[in-house]
């Protein structure tokens, strides 16, 4: 079963983290999909740009608009998820825990089941 | 790979890929050479025709490269090493165990294949290629991951089978129970993964369900003795006949009760109920068998009215008996309320939520707002329905039981 991992930052979090932390979470993030890709768990990874770069449509009397600027003024927010394929959610909550962010106070992980997907190339 | 060969090839496999094993005992190694084998075939036979022999043609061609592979290792690794490929190559000359049935073979690959060590996805995986016959990119693709996740979860399984020097060999008769057990579990793993996909946006995945119906057939033939895999295969059949009334054309999930039972496959069915009656009569009850006589109660009731739920509910409780699992409690439950009728269900599931193992689990809370309905208790059964939608992972189960709220 699949599961999606994301990794929901906080940017006053990320702005206090020292340049060893962050060379730390780099490496760690690296290691982590070398783990989950020799042991056939890995499908995908992907880091998104800052919330401040955000677009959001909303609709106004059922007219699509345009609106610039994140949808929701939220602290925390996506910075980036992983997609894993794991027998049980018990082995995607200790995949999880394996994130680096997962040992940062003020980040956090949320693990969520996938209940359907399409692509267009699998 | 071309269907004209296909069949063929893909019962050759295992034969081919057994033989292998039992003579050089490196399953990693000879899993490789039997699938360059197999696409050796694929390419040549459709042009310069079948061989005459087609299973010695894959063993030469697989046990030759099998050789080359045995070799080209050997040239990475260490000289101390020398030693023991010289004899693995030196039994290439010597006598093939040929005195082994190719039954045989294929029983102790799948044995290897569902061994306890390996997780249940890559049980799932090894025994589709190795015994299945299919492609990497077959297997990914009916399990919706990248051919690369599913390439390395397979050579991670043969890595786990190796490093834990499992071979074939000699099993106590307990052992040798435990072991066909493990392979009938895998396989129903399959066919369930299959026949009602857990998380996805279609209901039934064919080609899992007939992949798993293939092997077990497989199974029973190899073992026709043996009640367990008859009552496997059995249940298989008569659960995927329904298949075609199980959804409708624009893929809703459709219950049993409203199922139009003209479109049930009676062949599948006569199979079925064949393979029950025989193993019924010639072997000890086992989990297998009971499950197939009440699939079977199902797949002969004219109607859902006419259905036989006193025999249903005798039948799980027997089942019940045999393992303890509360999703055989939950479905007895069911019969509970078509006999006794819906309160003494109800208390029955009322002790079944407070089992950590199920309680919250949609399947339960989706029996009480049956139930509930039953009852008549139009608002619990609302809430219950609603509560269950939210707790599936399969978005046609979500759709049905959001539109069953919306009905009452």
């Amino acid at each position: 079963m699949k599961y999606l991992l994301m990794m929901q930052v906080d940017r006053s979090v990320l702005d206090a983290l020292s340049a060893e932390q962050m060379d730390e979470i780099g490496a760690g993030h690296g290691a982590f999909i070398d783990a989950i890709t020799a042991s056939g768990e890995f499908i995908l990874t992907q880091a998104l740009g800052d919330p401040s770069e955000s677009a959001v449509i909303r609709s106004a009397g059922g007219v699509p608009q345009v609106h610039d600027g994140p949808f929701l003024e939220a602290k925390e927010f996506l910075g980036g998820f992983y997609i894993v394929d794991v027998d049980s959610r018990e082995r995607a909550l200790e995949l999880a825990q394996q994130i680096p962010d997962a040992k940062i106070d003020g980040l956090a992980i949320e693990v969520r089941p996938i209940m359907f997907e399409k692509a267009a190339d699998i | 790979m071309p269907s004209i060969a296909d069949d063929l090839l893909r019962t050759l496999a295992p034969q081919v890929l057994g033989r292998l094993v039992r003579r050089y005992g490196q399953f990693d190694l000879a899993e490789d050479a039997t699938q360059d084998a197999l696409v050796k075939a694929a390419t040549l036979w459709p042009d310069e025709g079948t061989p005459d022999n087609p299973g010695g043609w894959l063993y030469t061609v697989a046990s030759h490269r099998l050789v080359d592979l045995i070799r080209s290792e050997a040239a990475r690794r260490a000289r101390e090493e020398d030693y023991a490929v010289q004899a693995a190559v030196a039994a290439d000359a010597a006598d093939d165990p040929a005195s082994v049935a190719p039954d045989d073979d294929t029983l102790d690959l799948l044995f290897l294949c569902c061994h306890e060590s390996l997780s249940t996805s890559s049980q799932i995986a090894l025994t589709l290629r190795a015994v299945g016959g299919l492609t990497t990119a077959e297997i990914a693709s009916a399990y919706l991951v990248p051919e690369s996740t599913m390439a390395q979860r397979i050579s991670r399984a043969k890595q786990t089978i190796k490093s834990a020097g499992l071979r074939f060999g000699e099993l106590e008769p307990a052992q040798r129970r435990e072991r066909i057990d493990a392979v009938a579990r895998v396989l129903y793993l399959m066919f369930n993964e299959g026949y009602a996909a857990t998380a996805g946006g279609e209901l039934t995945r064919v080609d899992l369900s007939s992949e798993a119906i293939r092997l077990a057939r497989r199974l029973h033939g190899i073992l026709p003795g043996d009640g367990e895999a008859a009552g496997l295969l059995s249940l298989m059949l008569l659960t995927d006949a329904r298949r075609p009334a199980r959804t409708t054309s624009t893929g809703d999930l459709v219950p049993l009760d409203e199922q139009d039972r003209t479109l049930w496959n009676r062949a599948a069915i006569a199979e079925g109920s064949e393979l029950l009656v025989g193993a019924l009569k010639s072997s000890p009850t086992g989990p297998y068998l009971v499950q197939a006589a009440i699939a079977a109660i199902h797949d002969e009731a004219e109607s859902a009215e006419s259905t036989d739920w006193e025999e249903v509910l005798h039948l799980y409780g027997l089942l019940d008996h045999m393992v303890s699992n509360p999703m055989v409690t939950l479905n007895r439950a069911i019969a509970v309320a078509m006999v006794d009728g819906p309160a003494a269900s109800l208390r029955m599931l009322d002790r079944l939520a407070g089992d950590p193992a199920i309680g919250g689990h949609y399947r339960l809370e989706s029996v009480r707002a049956h139930v509930l309905e039953m009852a008549g208790d139009v608002a619990a059964a609302r809430a219950a329905y609603r509560a269950a939608a939210r707790a599936t992972l399969s978005l046609p189960e979500r759709r049905y039981l959001e539109r069953r709220a919306a009905r009452l």
